[in-house]
């Protein structure tokens, strides 16, 4: 188990430098001056574009900037916002906030995806699977901004629910109706690979013994065919943890709720590249550290699986 | 030998006047395609999906078969934030233009960035991902390292710094680079999984064993037997990308102003939620359902072409 551990960590070290390579590459290596494309159309204020120049070591040969650059990130050195404010302290503030969102959204997606998952693979084929799997087709293929749109809409608009954007009130009541349509839109695949598993460990024969043994159907559906299928679930939640911290742009700048997505939204709507660039970065980083997490839960859950 | 009779007469065979009649055993042709096209072809939510894709299709190409409005024109302001009336049958929105019209012109920006998305993510990550699978050892190591890269990067992240940093530069072709540019290393892993099981099979032995070169056992066998996962990931990828570039331009690093896109219109649209819905509405329904025909047609391939999911169901 250590040795597997070891190993992945270890193969995550190049993907690591290979990701934000690719992110400084993508933007600094383009023909051109670099800070004048990160403006845009706009005119650069001088102290700003000294600012950023040094702050991006641009008097550096391109390896460089990019090993210079990577030091800072690791000393914890993020550099400031368009704003002036350090981008540690807006992570520090901010990071919480999206944390809190995407865990909630996740634990509703965990129980929506084990229990359709469940009622459907038990009754294959009736009224209820047919019906499920038409809903989940329509609502993966719903965008996201337009869920949100819709939710607002109707749950904060017209019916008054719930408040139509969070502001400042970060609690989880406040933050329940973006959770709950964040769920909506992913719980998808959990839900199928729950019904798949669902089938097929209906048909095992540890089941079948189970039923041969004279247990009621009420112990039989929890015990014996709900548990051994929640190992497929379980990963699945656990890697969209990762894509759902990667992607609140959209509903934390619709929402309005202040987490890290909402500072990339806005960076993103008033094309402050310097800014935008730092939170990619930091949100592929934490997307990768997270993917390393799932993998190794997945070698803790299922004995099975051992990479040597 | 005894001279005893036979107890059985058995005829000579000249005599013998056999004939299979009525027994017409008709040939059912069979094969992987054929067999997904039979079971295709008895679901009506596939010839429900298809009718979508091809109108949305027949939008893109001919715009003018479904509205005589010119692009980008034709806006009034005294018309702004309209109800439906003869002949413009959605209303109209805040900047008075008709929505309808503006959804059957969206319908080009969209698919052609589905179909350039599809285009460099095939282009792209088949090979990456049949080289990878076919040949091993070194060459699969390095090739699958650098799709972890990619893979490591969320692609709508990895777009929105590459179309922030093009700000003037910002085209369909842009937009389905930098999405394709990124999307393609899933259809790369998917790809490496199955000629990995597909490699090992006899008839890539035989091929090779018959002075077949290798890269030439790839292309006319190992390859052709893998393309399942890939037609049913590109399917759903092409209405993936179409949210991708509406999510863009939702958020004003897509395309501009000008071009007329669903994503683009929802976005306008968002300010005046309170008291123009409707102008949000409709490309919203544009692209959820164009999305859904694709996601839709996607598994039923899926389901077609996969003989354990067709006992499934």
């Amino acid at each position: 188990m250590l040795t597997y551990i070891l190993r992945r960590v270890l193969q995550a070290i190049p993907v690591f430098f290979g990701t934000t390579f690719l992110i400084y590459f993508m933007v600094f290596a383009m023909p051109g001056d670099p800070i004048a494309g990160l403006f845009g159309d706009k005119t650069p204020n001088p102290a700003v574009a000294d600012a950023l120049r040094a702050q991006f070591n641009l008097d550096q040969p391109f390896i460089m900037q990019y090993l210079l650059y990577m030091k800072d990130f690791f000393t914890g050195n993020l550099g400031v916002t368009f704003s002036g404010q350090q981008v540690s302290d807006v992570l520090a503030r901010a990071f919480p906030v999206t944390l809190k969102l995407v865990l909630m959204a996740v634990v509703l997606e965990f129980i929506l995806s084990v229990v359709i998952g469940l009622i459907s693979g038990l009754r294959k084929g009736k009224f209820f699977d047919n019906i499920s799997l038409v809903v989940a087709l329509v609502l993966s293929s719903v965008p996201v901004f337009v869920a949100m749109f819709v939710a607002q809409y109707f749950v904060g608009i017209k019916w008054g629910l719930a408040p139509v954007t969070v502001g400042a009130d970060t609690t989880w009541g406040a933050m329940f109706l973006p959770a709950a349509v964040i769920a909506l839109t992913v719980y998808v695949t959990g839900m199928r690979l729950m019904r798949g598993s669902v089938i097929e460990s209906r048909q095992a024969d540890y089941v079948r013994t189970a039923y041969a043994k004279g247990l009621t159907h009420k112990r039989i559906v929890p015990v014996h065919i709900a548990r051994n299928s929640l190992i497929p679930v379980i990963t699945n939640t656990a890697a969209s943890f990762g894509a759902l911290i990667a992607g609140t742009t959209v509903t934390e700048g619709i929402f309005n709720i202040p987490g890290i997505g909402q500072v990339l939204y806005q960076a993103i709507t008033q094309s402050e590249v310097p800014t935008v660039v730092t939170f990619v970065t930091i949100l592929t980083v934490i997307y990768v550290i997270v993917n390393i997490l799932v993998d190794l839960l997945y070698a803790v859950l299922d004995p099975r699986i051992r990479y040597v | 030998m005894s001279n005893r009779p036979s107890e059985h007469y058995v005829a000579p065979i000249e005599d013998a006047n056999v004939e299979v009649d009525a027994l017409k055993l008709k040939e059912r042709k069979s094969n992987l395609w054929l067999d997904a096209w039979r079971d295709l072809r008895r679901r009506p939510l596939f010839y429900a999906a298809v009718a979508m894709v091809l109108l949305v299709t027949l939008m893109a190409l001919w715009p003018t078969l479904f509205t005589d409005v010119p692009p980008n024109s034709e806006c009034s302001l005294s018309n702004s934030n309209g109800g439906a009336v003869a002949g413009h049958p959605m209303g109209f929105t805040r900047q008075g233009c008709d929505i309808y019209a503006r959804v059957v012109w969206g319908a080009r920006t969209s698919l052609a960035v589905g179909v350039l998305v599809v285009a460099i993510t095939a282009a792209i990550g088949i090979p990456m991902g049949a080289i990878a699978g076919f040949f091993g050892g070194k060459i699969d190591s390095f090739l699958s390292r650098i799709g972890d890269i990619f893979f490591s990067i969320p692609y709508f992240l990895a777009a929105v710094v590459v179309m922030s940093v093009l700000s003037d530069l910002r085209s369909v072709w842009t937009i389905a680079l930098a999405i394709g540019g990124f999307a393609w290393a899933s259809l790369a892993r998917i790809l490496r999984a199955e000629i990995l099981q597909v490699k090992n099979s006899d008839y890539i032995m035989a091929s090779e064993a018959v002075g077949r070169g290798r890269m030439s056992t790839l292309m006319r066998h190992a390859l052709p037997n893998s393309l399942t996962p890939v037609i049913v990931t590109l399917t759903i990828a092409l209405g993936a990308a179409i949210v991708a570039e509406a999510t863009l331009s939702f958020l004003g690093v897509g395309l501009g102003d000008t071009v007329m896109s669903w994503g683009n219109d929802i976005s306008k649209a968002q300010t005046s939620i309170r008291t123009a819905p409707m102008s949000l509405v409709w490309p919203s329904l544009a692209l959820t359902l164009t999305v859904l025909a694709f996601i839709v047609l996607g598994e039923l391939i899926r389901d077609a072409l996969d003989p354990k999911a067709r006992a499934r169901r």
